[in-house]
């Protein structure tokens, strides 16, 4: 206890604020993180990913970037959140009075991501209601982007699409609703409604599509190994990269929730709880889509390859073209297949939004309820310009920079200023030891302060030299910097303005741990 | 479904979903001996 260091503050006063809404148990912290790791990503990005960087051979590096990259960063955001108990700008403010700016970045790509996400979850919502009579028919492409989306043009915006806002609608209602009712009563008690949910309709989904005529081809097409891929420096980088975003680590959610633990909580372990559920789903993920995938290239007597996909395609598109396909019950497999989506995309969502609340609250000393409306209400109304004709174009430009040049970057930031700029990698080891039944080795800092920085340096340049290489998905250049590097900026501006503001109340320090 | 497929996931599984089950089952393990007031766990 003698070496931890005495915690540094740089601004002190009489006033103490270390009192902070706790989770109601561990079982209610670990089915909200897991609830936030667990996204839409999971079911559509991790599939396609492994398929397309090795297959089988894919595991290999996604299983070491998970233990070398995922869980130690798991740990990191737990480890600076449970001790300095506050949202990422009020604990990075205690870390350093100068890294406030680095939690506010945070805020600013969660509320970006939060404006187009509750859209996607609003697609998934209306698909459940359309899956009751098939309504996408023999062309589920056209039913999308025509009929369902109305898509535009870059630059021609379209009306509001009444399908797409209404949902929205009710999607932003129930979010507010559930962090309205705080974090014990209301992300809480959502997540032990949605993740149970979530598995047990995944799980019959999985079960159905492994015994179609035709899985075994598609598992086989997802699992034989391609050994000489490894080789290859890009399969790594897809690794760490798909690790790095699946797990909500490096965008404030994963630093909030830890701040909720009581003083008693064991991080190391908790972190490998939730880093192995989340490869766990996304491994069942991957069994049931190329079970169905393999169902429908034997149906179309097509070969599997020709029927992958990834992203919207494979859930709005592919999905809806195999439910047709089932031989019974189609529109029950339909409402488990797009209700399994909502409930995943939701528990991310609340997470994601309860990220910037929490930061709203620490900094201004609104109430809850007030900064709910406030914050949610607002990014709301951002959400709605994604219920446009040019809605769905507007999506995956925002979607791909904010990915790469906001969540990866702010979170090499992160790793780099905690680890190498502030040195205080070795601090919140011994905070985690102290805390938590299973102690690190130097394994952690290691793989913090070494592999970590350096994998993530190497997926932030290769997500820089694909889009200088060729425009995304050939869009016009002004529409990409506008709304793509517009979005990614956006969320460092809105990083520097909240910085600005001063707090309501002096940054007080938190009292360290004691065995 | 090949055998090298076969044999790459019945191994992918067993790690991350054993690797799974191991971390619960510690932290189950750890949490009674803690109730029970075992001084050895913390």
């Amino acid at each position: 206890v003698a070496t931890i260091q005495t915690v540094r503050t740089h601004e002190r006063s009489a006033t103490l604020r270390v009192e902070r809404e706790n989770w109601g148990s561990r079982a209610g912290f670990l089915l909200a993180a897991i609830g936030s790791a667990i996204g839409l990503g999971n079911i559509w990005r991790f599939p396609f990913v492994a398929y397309d960087n090795g297959g089988g051979a894919f595991l290999l590096p996604y299983l070491i970037a998970l233990l070398t990259a995922g869980i130690p960063l798991l740990i990191l955001e737990y480890s600076l959140g449970h001790r300095f108990r506050g949202s990422a700008p009020l604990t990075f403010r205690r870390l350093h009075p100068r890294a406030e700016v680095l939690g506010w970045w945070q805020v600013g790509v969660c509320l970006v991501i939060a404006s187009y996400y509750a859209v996607v979850i609003a697609w998934a919502a209306a698909y459940t209601w359309f899956s009751l009579d098939l309504a996408w028919g023999p062309d589920p492409e056209a039913f999308l982007f025509e009929s369902y989306l109305g898509a535009t043009e870059p630059g021609e915006l379209g009306g509001f699409r009444l399908g797409v806002l209404l949902p929205l609608l009710g999607i932003w209602v129930i979010t507010l609703t559930v962090l309205a009712g705080g974090v014990r009563r209301g992300v809480e008690r959502a997540n032990r409604v949605l993740i149970p949910l979530l598995l047990l309709t995944f799980g019959v989904l999985v079960v159905r599509a492994i015994t179609l005529p035709g899985a075994a081809t598609g598992l086989d097409t997802f699992f034989r190994p391609q050994w000489g891929a490894l080789t290859d420096g890009s399969i790594w980088v897809a690794a760490y990269g798909q690790i790095f975003f699946s797990l909500s680590v490096g965008f404030a959610i994963m630093i909030t929730y830890a701040s909720y633990l009581p003083k008693r909580s064991d991080l190391t372990n908790n972190a490998f709880i939730a880093g192995l559920a989340n490869s766990s789903f996304e491994l069942l993920a991957g069994i049931g889509v190329f079970a169905a995938l393999g169902f429908l290239a034997a149906s179309q007597q097509v070969g599997v390859e020709e029927v992958v996909s990834g992203g919207v395609g494979l859930a709005f598109v592919v999905f809806p073209a195999i439910l047709a396909e089932l031989p019974a019950l189609n529109p029950f497999f339909g409402v488990l297949f797009f209700g399994a989506l909502v409930a995943a995309g939701l528990s991310s969502l609340i997470s994601i939004t309860e990220a910037s609340v929490s930061a709203v609250v620490d900094k201004f000393g609104l109430s809850r309820r007030r900064t709910v409306l406030l914050v949610g209400g607002g990014t709301a109304l951002v959400s709605t310009a994604y219920a446009t004709g040019l809605g769905v174009t507007l999506l995956d430009v925002v979607d791909n920079f904010i990915n790469a040049f906001g969540v990866a970057a702010v979170g090499l930031v992160e790793v780099v200023i905690v680890g190498w700029v502030l040195r205080r990698s070795a601090e919140l080891r011994i905070h985690a030891d102290l805390v938590s039944d299973v102690s690190l080795g130097r394994w952690w800092t290691v793989a913090l302060v070494a592999v970590t920085p350096l994998l993530l340096g190497a997926v932030t340049f290769d997500n820089l030299r694909q889009e200088l290489a060729t425009p995304y998905e050939g869009l016009p250049l002004g529409f990409l910097v506008t709304f793509g590097w517009g979005a990614a900026l956006l969320a460092v501006a809105i990083g520097v303005a909240f910085t600005t503001r001063p707090w309501r109340e002096p940054v007080t320090a938190v009292p360290e741990v004691r065995p | 479904m090949s055998t090298p497929a076969l044999v790459t996931m019945v191994i992918a599984l067993l790690l991350v979903w054993g690797g799974f089950a191991a971390a619960i089952g510690v932290a189950v393990v750890r949490t009674r001996r803690r109730r029970a007031g075992d001084p050895t766990s913390r």
